[in-house]
């Protein structure tokens, strides 16, 4: 009828929308479990809620005043039966769900390493005003704005920020998680495809927040080498004074890379973010704080 | 010393022609409506019978005239919204800079909750709360004014921030570090703060009011389980808001003093943690949820009975659901914050809780459907609020539990899925069931009905606008699209924002409806004159006293023998219909005396606020000093009550022949 109209053009809609980006259409191990346990989850429920929109509007058509076929039963209120019914639907919906729940919530719990044969490449995000800043220790060079990874290799990220809350999230990739000034959070993502997928933080942060994206360039590994070569051979050192410099304030940054990174350089930023004392000083916090 | 603070001619944003409009016409809509009451000579039958009123009735009322008011600002926010992201795409900017754009989401949200929603639910309380338990008053008539008051004063507080200063720009829930002083130095999140520290005192004295009048003040014979569902759901309303406005309060207080004293409790470093905050804000703000929903699931309750002219089926089991609900709602919060990156025992363990809130809600909407079986449903405007809410609501509910799924949470969360959630469960829920109650107890307010075809149109608007608004941000939010973009650069999401867009015009066009419903039912009013006291054949106490009720809304106090009272009264009277109706015997009636103290001790609260926003120290004092005289003065009153004479409540019933009637 009406409403399950509405739902098949919503069903078009989002198969549509799932064809050309976002998170109907993963490009990752994370990515595809998390959308076959909304799928599961989907299907679990509508099976349960057509029917009870289709009831909903069956029993309060028949039963219309002007239909005189429909019995009146001006004094039923209650059934035992009916009773043990309307509770038990609901509880047997929700167990299944709980199980879906609660073994996702352990599979994909965001910290937990994804089993591959290749060693994982370390990446230690930082959500700045507002731009992200992604340093590769191992490799001792930083990204602004452009995240590179090779395909088929799990990607380890340590995620802080250098002041507000941020959100980091790469739809075809998997899920998000928040990032916070003076704590590290752990993600684990894996790109299956080459290909570019868009991220961007989605927690509100302010007035640039509406251009705080960045393209996620998922290269197989021998171009992810040379990648890192170029990286390492042009642009400026990320020091204190260059982070400082970074995370003052701006808006829609041109993607642009470092040569070299100063060690230990995102442990100075968390730990600044726990020690800064004084937060209701107006100075721009990530000058103030790659100084302490 | 400047006396002003940090007050000064350059915080009117002159410069800005959008806010300068909107202030303009705000400015003169409320010195024409001055004017009109100044030049009528209505100021002091409206100082005598409405602004000093304690009368739980007119106090309803004048709780849903407010949020219908800002109904119309909250949507006209939305509409900028909506026109906003359908034309910054690409290297389009739209007409909104991002420091007004953020203002406008941030106002939408803390408007739509705390001023409209709340509001609505809590007019509807007062309207229907005594009425219904076959009493006089609530427990606090003169409290309960002060509560109304404070709640304008909330309201004008919102509203001044459009015009002298901002808004915050920091979302509704104002998240620190963001909404700290270091990020946000501006007056925005000040506003925000005072307007609803002050209107959140005045939520929390209603739901003392009202917990004590169902526990305290019932008719004889109304025993708990003869009461009715609406009552069980208020009850359960005004429980959650005693138990959570206070964390609201407090951790507002908290955030107040990291902004002017310098304290460190959600700052960054210093041993400050945001995290904090986000938890105690859900403390608050899930069981709020409940707050807002459960009252509108009681008047569902109560139009769906007596629009199938059966009884509710399964009372105990709704009286149950809810009360589950209740104590539940206080164990899921951290479900709005799954990706915080807290371990999966803790997700895990969320995940479920929240799943199981859907138990007893789903038992609800069953009892609804076993409700109408069996009945003769007529379709009034109510019922249509009512059924288009089943359905739509069930779907919100599904998106919610998705939502409640730890690993799709981490997917959708924070985006346009989640706007497309959350409002799929407020718009049916809260506002469809406010919609619903305002037309069944609006002929019990004013003494006539609602025109019927106009209330159908604005219900066609709304449920049709409300999908079009709102499905097609369940899509680019699987899409990719965040909440709160002032724009985008990803051109396939623009269709969709334009449907949406197109969808809040057909809303808007439910709104106009529902003006032009009340122009026309009250120039229509003695065709729709509702001379019986009952014009729905209703079920409970409320339809067994004239409309619009006395002030002691019962000359004399109904005796309860049963659930449904009034309904088993008039069956009783069809069987002794010949008997000759007895005379009356009314004895002197005591009814609270009108005061002034909740317009008064509102008025200095208004001060306060604003004074302590712009950091003007002694006005403030002059504020605090004036509120705590006014309470001092009534507290100290010779006369709180006026005695209404047996000739007087017998006149009027000789007039309205309805009370007989029974």
């Amino acid at each position: 009828m009406r409403r399950g109209g509405i739902a098949v053009v919503l069903f078009s809609a989002t198969a549509l929308a799932g064809c050309s980006e976002g998170v109907l259409n993963p490009k990752g191990p994370i990515a595809s479990a998390e959308r076959q346990i909304l799928f599961n989850s989907l299907g679990i429920m509508l099976a349960i809620v057509i029917p009870t929109i289709l009831a909903t509007l069956g029993v309060a058509f028949w039963f219309r005043s002007s239909n005189r076929r429909a019995r009146y039963l001006p004094d039923f209120e209650y059934s035992g039966r009916l009773e043990l019914l309307v509770w038990s639907i609901p509880i047997m919906t929700v167990l299944l769900l709980a199980g879906v729940n609660w073994v996702g919530s352990y599979d994909l719990d965001p910290p937990k390493p994804i089993a591959s044969k290749e060693k994982p490449v370390r990446v230690q995000v930082v959500s700045l005003d507002w731009k992200w800043l992604f340093i590769y220790p191992d490799q001792g060079i930083a990204s602004v704005n452009r995240l590179t990874i090779p395909v088929g290799t799990p990607v380890n990220f340590a995620l802080t920020s250098s002041g507000v809350m941020n959100s980091f999230w790469v739809p075809q990739l998997g899920g998000q998680i928040y990032t916070m000034a003076g704590m590290a959070t752990r993600h684990n993502l894996q790109a299956d495809y080459p290909g570019t997928y868009r991220g961007r933080s989605a927690n509100y942060s302010g007035s640039g927040f509406a251009d705080m994206y960045f393209d996620v360039d998922a290269v197989p590994a021998e171009k992810f080498a040379q990648w890192v070569d170029a990286t390492r051979g042009a642009g400026a050192v990320l020091d204190a004074q260059a982070y400082a410099d970074l995370a003052k304030p701006s808006k829609a940054v041109a993607p642009f890379t470092y040569r070299s990174v100063a060690p230990d350089l995102f442990s100075r930023i968390l730990t600044a973010g726990m020690r800064r004392d004084d937060g209701s000083q107006l100075t721009t916090p990530a000058s103030e704080r790659t100084t302490k | 010393m400047n006396l002003l603070g940090k007050l000064s001619w350059s915080e009117i944003p002159l410069h800005e022609p959008i806010i300068m409009g909107a202030s303009a016409m705000m400015i003169l809509g409320i010195l024409s409506v001055l004017g009109w009451i100044v030049l009528k000579g209505y100021w002091p039958y409206l100082w005598r019978e409405w602004l000093t009123s304690v009368d739980h009735k007119r106090i309803g009322v004048m709780y849903i005239v407010l949020a219908l008011l800002m109904l119309l600002r909250g949507f006209a926010d939305a509409i900028m919204m909506r026109a906003q992201q359908a034309v910054a795409v690409g290297d389009a900017q739209g007409y909104l800079p991002p420091h007004h754009y953020d203002q406008i989401f941030s106002a939408h949200g803390t408007i739509m909750i705390f001023f409209v929603a709340m509001p609505l639910v809590i007019g509807l309380m007062n309207f229907a709360v005594p009425l219904q338990l076959g009493v006089r008053d609530v427990a606090f008539p003169t409290l309960n004014s002060v509560s109304l008051w404070l709640t304008a004063s909330g309201i004008l507080l919102t509203n001044i921030s459009l015009v002298v200063g901002e808004f915050a720009k920091t979302g509704w829930v104002a998240y620190p570090p963001l909404s700290e002083l270091e990020f946000s130095p501006g007056v925005g999140v000040d506003y925000y703060l005072w307007a609803l520290q002050i209107s959140g005192i005045g939520t929390l004295l209603t739901g003392i009011n009202f917990v004590t009048t169902i526990l305290k003040v019932r008719a004889p014979g109304m025993s708990y389980m003869r009461m009715p569902v609406f009552c069980w759901t208020a009850f359960a309303s005004n429980l959650l808001i005693v138990a959570a406005f206070p964390v609201l309060t407090a951790t507002f207080a908290m955030l107040l003093l990291d902004r002017y004293l310098g304290f460190h409790f959600f700052s960054v470093g210093a041993g400050g943690n945001p995290m904090m905050y986000v938890n105690l804000f859900w403390i608050w703000g899930h069981p709020e949820v409940y707050i807002l929903v459960l009252p509108a699931f009681g008047v569902f309750s109560e139009v769906t009975a007596t629009f199938s002219g059966k009884p509710l089926f399964g009372y105990r089991s709704m009286v149950a659901a809810t009360m589950a609900i209740c104590v539940l709602s206080y164990t899921v919060w951290l479900h709005h914050f799954f990706t915080m990156g807290a371990s999966a025992n803790v997700n895990a363990f969320f995940g479920v809780m929240s799943m199981i809130i859907a138990v007893p809600t789903g038992v609800k909407i069953f009892n609804w459907l076993f409700t109408m079986y069996g009945g003769r449903v007529r379709f009034t405007v109510p019922i249509l609020w009512t059924i288009g809410f089943m359905v739509t609501f069930v779907l919100g509910g599904l998106t919610g539990v998705l939502l409640a799924v730890p690993p799709v949470d981490f997917q959708v969360h924070n985006s346009q899925f989640l706007v497309a959630h959350f409002h799929h469960v407020i718009i049916p829920g809260v506002v469809f069931g406010a919609f619903a109650g305002y037309t069944y107890w609006f002929p019990k307010a004013f003494g006539f009905t609602l025109d019927e075809r106009w209330g159908r149109g604005s219900f066609w608007c709304w449920f049709i606008g409300f999908h079009l608004a709102f499905m097609p941000l369940y899509v680019v939010g699987l899409m990719g699209m965040t909440r709160r973009m002032q724009h985008y650069d990803v051109l396939s999401w623009q269709p969709w924002l334009l449907v949406a867009g197109f969808g809040a015009l057909v809303i808007l066009a439910g709104i106009a409806c529902q003006m032009m419903q009340l122009v026309v039912s009250i120039r229509a009013r003695e065709q729709l004159r509702d001379a019986t006291g009952d014009p729905w054949n209703g079920r409970t106490l409320e339809w067994s006293t004239p409309s619009p009720p006395p002030a002691w809304n019962y000359g004399v106090l109904p005796r309860v023998t049963e659930r449904d009272a009034f309904w088993s009264m008039k069956q009783r009277a069809r069987v002794t219909r010949d008997q000759p109706a007895q005379a009356r015997e009314y004895r002197p009636i005591e009814m609270p005396k009108n005061s002034p103290t909740g317009f008064i001790t509102a008025f200095f609260a208004v001060v306060t606020g604003f004074a302590l926003i712009w950091h003007i120290w002694w006005m403030a004092a002059l504020g605090v000093v004036g509120a705590f005289v006014t309470l001092l003065v009534f507290a100290f009153r010779d006369e709180e009550e006026i005695e209404i004479p047996p000739d007087e409540i017998a006149q009027f019933y000789r007039r309205d022949r309805v009370e007989a009637a029974v």
